[in-house]
């Protein structure tokens, strides 16, 4: 067997792709179902000079990892529902002050305490609207250990990129299953380090004026260049600023930096796309048995597909349009009350078309529960 | 190094109202830096929401102005990232000890080489009034319009007692006291606290009717008397300043540095 | 080959996870195969129900339970009563003499091992009856080779219990050979 061949827990591919992807510094506060993400970093990361802190909470976790990222570090928290509300603010804050982070939720249901040992997708819109105010967010899922791994690489050469970040929205089933990883070689998959500004020490360095490619190259703290950040509106320098223009000017920036990049961010794979009357749109793990339902159909001949998402925000409009436009039926297949089904709808030319097959008692999605859904829609009744 | 070079005139004027303290603590602490010959590239100043917080903004170090009471998590992030930095957190006392209170105190516990500074003018300035944990009780704030019922805390017996290795209590009015304090502060390897009482004339004076900033800085000098002093234990009443803890004890990044070690030893 | 459906099933701290594990590890480090295995956790850390599916096929496994196992194996009469009306008609039905007593028949092929005692009268030590199962089902199943199991102990069990372990699989081993012949 070659070393490269792991056969492990989802959350502990995610590791391995955080590390692969030069993860130096982790933040958490324990909760279930992604305690094992904090577990083993706490015992890989101090082997290759990394850090380590278990917080007071979660709140404090995500403002750590902020910190620590200021100071040129890759960076990333991981927590589960409870927790990603308690890190909202300082995501916020993130956002604003264009902070490169990574942001594990290992999704189990909710509202409130919830379900704690059972799987949900219930935090889909709250990835997207949880902390305050406009802005636009990166988030990823996957729904199995190389996708994990590869989508967790992934976001940290988002978060790095567009100077943000990325939340990587995992879920129970994926997290705690354990099936086999290859762990790429090094330079298999690209990654993307920080980009340092070229100013001189002396010379006036505008941490926050977007070069011609809208990037923004970043100074260290501790560093040479000396300069303000906060989760004020700013000027370039980083000074707090009310001036309409300035507060215009930025929350137009962050919100473009994003959306107009929906093609480079967006992350998918489909399955039977091209002659499929019945498409079926999932991600995460309930794409595995919307997969296992494709697989057993289409030997049957049943003309079925599936679009799998990986990039959940931005949503990308586009795509959905283009592979999906032809197809009869449209069904949605998720682990909540249909929050991929909304954004789904909004895009569609009909949306009468498309249906949502979803489980909300905390049990995994079944292939007979989207059979019976694909049943119902067909009139055939279950 | 002149004071000014210290200083972002670029941002100037400040947010402050006149007779403000938080000025006096900015500039007690820049001398105390002054004289310590550091060097502003390796100074983080981190803080949190309010009045106080506004000082990161008017200083030329690597300033991070962050959300309400988060400020000492951040540092921690900072400071366990790069050891070799010196981080400066100062905080407004609601910022401190209501809603940054846990992290006070867990950054505390962890005797985390950072030095915190409570800048304590008993009342919420920026919102306009409110009390704080640190008002007391019987003080009349806007939404205390029938008297304050809630107990105030003691900084430095809670930061005591949650394990900073490092605790003082000055005032405005003693300078030269909170300049070394700083100093001393700045130095000690491990968690230090300085809780720095400073007026706030436009709220918590006029509601308390405390008269001006002159009259509540003569009060710091009148109603306050060193640690251990004779005086104290004839009037209780008497506030202690000065140092009150200064202890060596293992500092958190170092002790991290070590498990540093023991991991790269498991694996080799 | 055809996708093998496996419901390992006890109570907490009879190590069914952790067997389940080496299992569907051997199958896919030594053996090339894709295996998934999955467990439904409660709030409890030990004692309650405990479950642990794994499927292994040389196709790709999507959908990770199992509803219906080929293969289910029941350690304690809570997990048999609970478990055994799900078993795949003409399924494979393994359970420990000792601690579970049949209640109705059960269109599969059924045995009673008494992996237990065995291990209690020749090992001593209760901790590898878990083990001891493991080579019972590989033994009935011929799913992974007995090479296979024995480089995944190699590789997890700590040398100085590496013996009392490899000696439980070849326990279980022998109870299955004796019922194959």
């Amino acid at each position: 067997m070659s070393d490269n061949i792991k056969f492990l827990q989802g959350n502990e591919a995610c590791v391995e792709g955080a590390l692969y992807a030069g993860l130096e510094f982790f933040a958490g506060y324990p909760i279930t179902p992604s305690t094992e993400i904090a577990e083993l970093l706490a015992y890989r990361l101090p082997q290759r000079g990394g850090r380590f802190i278990q917080m007071e909470d979660e709140i404090a976790s995500m403002c750590a990892i902020i910190g620590a990222s200021l100071t040129g570090r890759k960076v990333m928290t991981a927590t589960s529902g409870p927790g990603f509300s308690l890190m909202q603010e300082a995501l916020g804050y993130a956002i604003m002050a264009e902070i490169p982070c990574v942001i594990v939720n290992v999704q189990r249901g909710g509202p409130s305490t919830g379900i704690p040992t059972h799987v949900s997708q219930g935090d889909v819109n709250q990835a997207r609207w949880g902390t305050h105010g406009d802005h636009a967010v990166v988030t990823l899922t996957a729904s199995n250990h190389q996708d994990v791994f590869a989508m967790t690489v992934e976001a940290f050469n988002i978060a790095e990129t567009y100077r943000t970040p990325v939340i990587l929205l995992f879920d129970e089933v994926v997290g705690h299953m354990r099936e086999q990883l290859v762990v790429p070689q090094e330079g298999e998959l690209a990654l993307v380090e920080r980009l340092r500004t070229a100013v001189k020490a002396g010379v006036d360095y505008h941490p926050y004026l977007p070069r011609e490619d809208g990037r923004l190259p970043m100074s260290d703290f501790g560093g040479i260049h000396r300069y303000n950040v906060t989760g004020l509106f700013h000027d370039m320098w980083g000074f707090p600023s009310d001036k309409p223009q300035v507060v215009h000017d930025l929350i137009r920036h962050l919100v473009d930096k994003i959306n107009n990049n929906v093609n480079q961010i967006t992350k998918y794979k489909s399955y039977y796309l091209d002659d499929a009357e019945f498409i079926l749109i999932s991600y995460g793990a309930s794409a595995r048995s919307a997969l296992h339902l494709v697989e057993y159909l289409r030997p049957r001949g049943e003309r079925i597909g599936l679009l799998e998402l990986q990039t959940l925000w931005p949503f990308p409009d586009y795509l959905v349009r283009e592979k999906c436009g032809h197809a009869k039926y449209v069904i949605v297949v998720e682990m909540n009350m249909g929050q991929i089904l909304q954004e789904v709808r909004r895009v569609m030319d009909q949306p009468q078309k498309v249906f949502l097959a979803n489980r909300i008692d905390g049990v995994f999605i079944t292939p007979m529960d989207i059979r019976n859904i694909m049943r119902v829609v067909q009139g055939k009744g279950v | 190094m002149a004071i000014k070079e210290y200083i972002r005139e670029r941002f100037f004027p400040h947010i402050w109202c006149p007779g403000c303290g938080h000025g006096i603590v900015l500039n007690s602490l820049l001398r105390a830096i002054e004289k310590l010959g550091m060097s502003k590239n390796e100074i983080v100043m981190v803080s949190g929401i309010g009045c106080s917080s506004r000082i990161s903004g008017y200083v030329d170090f690597h300033t991070l102005h962050t959300i309400h009471g988060r400020a000492l998590a951040f540092a921690t992030g900072v400071k366990l990232s790069r050891p070799e930095l010196n981080l400066i957190v100062p905080m407004g006392d609601g910022d401190a000890l209501a809603i940054g209170g846990n992290h006070f105190i867990h950054a505390a516990r962890r005797n985390i080489d950072i030095t915190a500074i409570v800048m304590n003018n008993r009342i919420y300035g920026m919102t306009g009034g409110q009390y704080s944990p640190l008002s007391g009780y019987g003080t009349m704030a806007t939404t205390a319009p029938y008297t304050n019922i809630d107990h105030s805390f003691d900084t430095v017996q809670l930061a005591m007692a949650a394990g900073a290795t490092f605790v003082a209590r000055t005032t405005t009015y003693h300078v030269q006291q909170m300049t070394k304090i700083f100093r001393e502060a700045v130095l000690h390897e491990g968690f230090s606290v300085v809780e720095v009482l400073s007026q706030c004339p436009t709220y918590f004076g006029r509601k308390n009717r405390l008269g001006t900033a002159v009259d509540m800085m003569e009060q710091y000098k009148n109603n306050t008397t060193p640690v251990g002093s004779k005086a104290k234990k004839e009037n209780p009443d008497l506030i202690e300043r000065g140092i009150f803890v200064q202890k060596e004890l293992p500092e958190y990044c170092h002790e991290y540095d070590k498990i540093i070690e023991r991991a790269m030893q498991k694996i080799t | 080959m055809e996708m093998c459906r496996i419901v390992f099933s006890g109570s907490g701290g009879q190590g069914v996870v952790t067997a389940s594990i080496l299992l569907a590890e051997a199958a896919v480090l030594y053996e090339s195969l894709n295996a998934v295995q999955s467990q439904s956790y409660g709030p409890e850390a030990r004692g309650g129900s405990t479950r642990s599916d794994v499927i292994i096929s040389d196709s790709n496994i999507n959908y990770p339970k199992v509803i219906q196992p080929n293969v289910l194996v029941s350690l304690t009469q809570q997990a048999y009563d609970k478990f055994y009306p799900i078993i795949r008609p003409g399924g494979l039905l393994i359970t420990d003499t000792r601690f579970v007593k049949i209640r109705s028949k059960v269109d599969a092929q059924h045995q009673e091992l008494p992996m237990y005692q065995t291990v209690m009268d020749k090992i001593g030590k209760p901790i590898v009856f878990n083990i001891c199962m493991l080579g019972a089902v590989i033994a009935l199943t011929d799913i992974v080779k007995t090479e296979s199991v024995i480089k995944v102990l190699e590789s997890r069990i700590p040398s100085n219990f590496l013996e009392i372990n490899q000696n439980a699989l070849t326990l279980g081993i022998q109870l299955a050979e004796v019922i194959k012949r």
